[in-house]
């Protein structure tokens, strides 16, 4: 058996004018959960719709379990898809939803009961089979969409925006939920989301895509911590930058100067692979990864900048602050709320900004 | 997918081919210089020239007229009333009031016609103009009912409490944010009811007597008697005429 | 305003009654109208339909069962099967031609979904009789259809189908195909193209889709256009009297006979309320489907 559940091999589609998917080329693992992670408008949906087969790639070609599904129609391909809207039959019950694809495959009546049966267990709606979809929560709803697609036991679950129509709470539950149902039945599960968090808590390895480009692939801790470009640093979590030219390299450091700070010291930093004196650099750097003190001296960080506090949120496990580094800079930061003696910030307070030399992650653009 | 969208683009191409076909060739033939034969002689105005001088039919469309209007204003004033009646003051058995009002349009018309004549004829009113126009009158009070109906049950009701709200009475209420809301949808009924009453045939053709000939019944007298370029003619006429009322109602309603 | 002072049920009752309780005085004038000209009509008529015909013409008030008697002679009943039997074969001619225009007018972005629907009603707004004399125009022997046959040699000689049960059917359902079209793209237009793709990613065949997913979600489309085909059909009048021959009478051409040649107004009566009956068994289940559908969009 193939290695790959999945392979893409530059595959491009147009939608009008606008290339919807543009030259990607992609392996996914045989029981991975994989996260296509993206702005709307960036491809992924389109992406996702291909693999189903309602969509054909204008170039390229798209392998399951090692075979090109070239010209198979949906209904013969070994992937079945949840819907964003889950498109559940609002004139079948939660046992006929489940039953419909094992029916239209023809399997034995005794077949199909007990496959139902397991389904309904496995997502958690035993005793609810009778009722029709509408009697149902926005969350049951969602365990019908997963189980009536993954009853047929497909090569790949394919997944759009599962959770979009469910609320905050919900959300969390069912994140987890879907991962603890993977990792059981040990399916590749390909997901789409524009939600960052829903990606980096599910998956084993993220897509990060845009105009119908794929940016970068890797496990939510490599996107979140080394991100190749200023787009994923800014859509994967929240991102502080600072642009500049490096001025000297020494060994595997650098010192970049600010463009917008051209009075404070340079910064040191880890020095990008192929970067030389005068080539221009952009720092990014996560707000809970920066230090925050009034205090002059501080040991233990590389680089200091000063600011001035312009705003200061509670957000109930955190602290955010808004930073004025200069009249067209501003960064901010994360403090973790603590006990009662923690210093606290208060709106036009001058304050410093600390951070090791690798905390920042340096692109060279 | 895209192979079932043609099927289906030529099916639904093929579809319209046969609503269009007949009338299409209808209008060319009204040109045809042959006063018998399906084949082209040629063209010539001759026929438009024939219906211009026909004095009956003529007298005919002048009936038509009236009926038409007198028709659309009682239907329109008594359909407006009710359709506001219905919609403000659920009562028991509004269901039921609304369906039996709504009959005249599910039941066969030719009930309606016949059903109106032997009326007629018992109270021994003469069939004329004025049997017509109620006859018609009362089927198109159901035609205003149900699309005024439909649009007062779209507004929202926290309008009117904003007008209250803001210290209108319910009068003003109604005439200030309710009517002008209305006025598309009536508009559209009333042309709905000219266009319906001007183009009836059957309860007409039961209602209508000696001298209250109207264009249908003589469209249908010349119809019966056979084929002739003239009614191609006169056939073009109303077709154009219909656009010009649709395209009229289009346009009232997309303001 | 003292809360306390505020029934339950305030809310509701000033939401449904911003204008005075005498509001429904408002339905009076229509109801007198119809009253006057359609009820008392049609009541009259049920009252006549059990008199007799006088000698000449007019009404003798007897009350007797012998003109519905008189419906089952098998004379009448042949005319009221045809009826129903030409009423059926075009509203299946009209579910065939309309289902697929209907289904891809609303799947149509809203822009050309009007320009399509407004396509299809043009010629419906067309005055019915000019419609129907455009087929005879089109059927008659010396007519194109016969020339344009003969032309592509398919046929030696003219075919008569004007005057003919065929021709019938072909004005019916020229007549009433948009009344199909537009009821059915309503319900295909309510139905997410995203169930459809469910069921196709579900392993459902095309067949399958159109009847396990398509038709039963689009069935109060489907039954309210039969209706709205089938019930003027089957009172027809002009359509069989213009293109139909002696000997395809339908039950609309028997009534106008009774009651304007025969000049039998009680037999005439009789049919005419056994038609109305038919009529609104069949709207009964109409409206027992629709509101099955209602239920099951609401599901409740």
């Amino acid at each position: 058996m193939a290695e790959s559940s999945v392979e893409l091999r530059d595959v491009s589609k147009r939608h009008g004018d606008t290339r919807a998917v543009d030259r990607v080329s992609l392996v996914i693992r045989r029981g991975e959960f994989f996260a296509i992670l993206g702005p709307s408008g960036s491809g992924k949906t389109t992406l996702l719709r291909m693999l189903a087969g309602f969509e054909s790639p204008d170039a390229g070609d798209i392998l399951i379990d090692g075979r090109s599904v070239r010209g198979v129609p949906p209904n013969q391909r070994p992937v079945n898809l949840v819907f964003q809207t889950y498109a559940l039959f609002p004139h079948l019950t939660v046992a006929g939803n489940i039953a419909f694809g094992l029916e239209m495959r023809r399997l034995p009546r005794a077949d199909i009961a007990a496959r139902v049966e397991e389904a309904l267990d496995m997502v958690r709606l035993q005793g609810k089979q009778d009722r029709l979809p509408a009697q149902l929560s926005g969350g049951e709803q969602q365990r019908v969409a997963v189980a009536r697609a993954l009853v047929n036991r497909p090569a790949v679950l394919l997944l759009d925006e599962p959770l979009g129509a469910l609320d905050q709470q919900l959300r969390t539950d069912m994140q987890v939920e879907l991962k603890t149902i993977q990792e059981r039945v040990g399916l590749t599960f390909i997901c789409v989301t524009h939600h960052q968090e829903e990606a980096l808590t599910m998956s084993d390895r993220v897509a990060v895509m845009r105009q119908g480009r794929l940016l970068q692939v890797g496990s939510p801790r490599d996107i979140y911590e080394a991100p190749q470009s200023a787009f994923v640093a800014n859509f994967i979590g929240r991102s502080n930058s600072l642009t500049g030219r490096i001025e000297m390299v020494s060994g595997l450091r650098c010192t970049v100067r600010a463009a917008d700070l051209p009075a404070a010291d340079p910064v040191v930093a880890a020095c990008p692979a192929g970067a030389g004196i005068g080539s221009p650099a952009t720092l990014m750097l996560r707000p809970e990864r920066l230090h925050l003190s009034a205090d002059v001296q501080v040991d233990g960080y590389d680089n200091m900048l000063p600011a001035r506090v312009s705003k200061a949120i509670y957000n109930g496990s955190e602290t955010q602050y808004l930073l004025a580094l200069s009249d067209r800079l501003s960064w901010q930061v994360l403090i973790p709320n603590a006990g009662n003696g923690q210093k606290r910030f208060q709106p036009g307070e001058s304050v410093f900004l600390r951070w090791r030399a690798d905390e920042a992650v340096v692109l060279s653009e | 997918m895209s192979r079932k969208h043609t099927w289906l683009l030529s099916a639904s191409v093929a579809n319209l081919v046969f609503l269009y076909a007949p009338i299409v060739v209808l209008i060319l033939f009204s040109f045809n210089a042959s006063r018998l034969s399906a084949t082209w002689q040629g063209f010539t105005l001759e026929w438009y020239r024939l219906l211009l001088e026909d004095e009956a039919l003529r007298l005919s469309v002048q009936n038509s007229l009236v009926v038409a209007v007198v028709s659309t204003v009682v239907a329109t004033g008594l359909g407006v009333c009710a359709a506001v009646g219905l919609e403000r003051h659920p009562f028991r058995g509004r269901e039921v009031v609304e369906g039996a009002m709504l009959l005249p349009l599910v039941i066969p018309e030719i009930m309606m016609g016949v059903s109106l004549m032997l009326f007629f004829l018992l109270v021994k009113l003469p069939l004329s103009l004025i049997t017509v126009a109620i006859g018609h009158a009362a089927f198109n009070v159901p035609i205003v009912l149900v699309i005024v109906r439909a649009r007062l049950r779209k507004l929202d009701p926290s309008l009117e409490e904003a007008a209250r709200d803001l210290g209108a009475t319910p009068w003003q209420a109604f005439r200030r944010v309710t009517w002008p809301l209305l006025m598309p949808a009536v508009a559209g009924s009333v042309l709905l009811a000219f266009t319906v009453s001007l183009d009836d045939f059957i309860v007409t053709f039961f209602t209508a007597g000696p001298g209250s000939t109207t264009l249908p019944l003589y469209v249908y007298s010349m119809v019966k008697s056979g084929v002739t370029p003239t009614i191609n003619a006169l056939s073009a006429i109303l077709v154009l005429v219909s656009m010009a009322l649709i395209g009229a109602s289009l346009a009232l309603q997309r303001r | 305003m003292n809360p306390d002072a505020v029934p339950p049920d305030r809310p509701e009752s000033f939401r449904a009654a911003p204008v005075p309780r005498r509001s429904s005085l408002l339905l009076l004038p229509a109801l007198a109208w119809l009253g006057l000209f359609f009820f008392v009509p049609l009541a009259l008529m049920l009252a006549i339909s059990f008199a007799s015909r006088g000698t000449y013409g007019g009404v003798v008030w007897t009350l007797s069962l012998a003109n519905y008697a008189n419906v089952l002679d098998p004379l009448y009943v042949k005319v009221f099967l045809r009826s129903v039997l030409l009423a059926s074969v075009t509203t299946v001619l009209c579910l065939a031609l309309g289902f697929p225009i209907a289904y891809y007018i609303a799947r149509l972005p809203a822009r050309r979904q009007g320009i399509w629907l407004l396509l299809v009603m043009i010629p419906f707004w067309t005055n019915f009789l000019i419609r129907t004399y455009a087929w005879i125009f089109m059927l008659r022997t010396e007519g194109l259809m016969n020339q344009v046959l003969a032309g592509l040699g398919l046929i030696g000689s003219p075919v008569d189908v004007l005057y003919t049960e065929m021709a019938i059917v072909i004005g019916l359902v020229y007549g009433y195909l948009p009344f199909m079209i537009l009821p059915l793209s309503a319900a295909v237009e309510r139905l997410p193209p995203s169930l459809v793709e469910a069921a196709w990613d579900l392993y459902a065949s095309r067949w399958a889709v159109l009847w396990r997913v398509i038709v039963p979600l689009t069935k109060p489309g489907l039954v309210a256009g039969c209706t709205l085909v089938f019930i003027p059909s089957l009172g027809a009048f002009m359509t069989p009297d213009l293109m139909g021959g002696a000997r395809t009478m339908m039950i609309g051409n028997l009534i106008q006979h009774e009651f304007l040649v025969a000049r039998d107004w009680p037999f005439g009566s009789a049919i005419a309320l056994v038609l109305m009956v038919s009529v609104l068994l069949g709207l009964a289940i109409y409206l027992r489907a629709e509101r099955a559908g209602t239920r099951l969009a609401a599901g409740g």
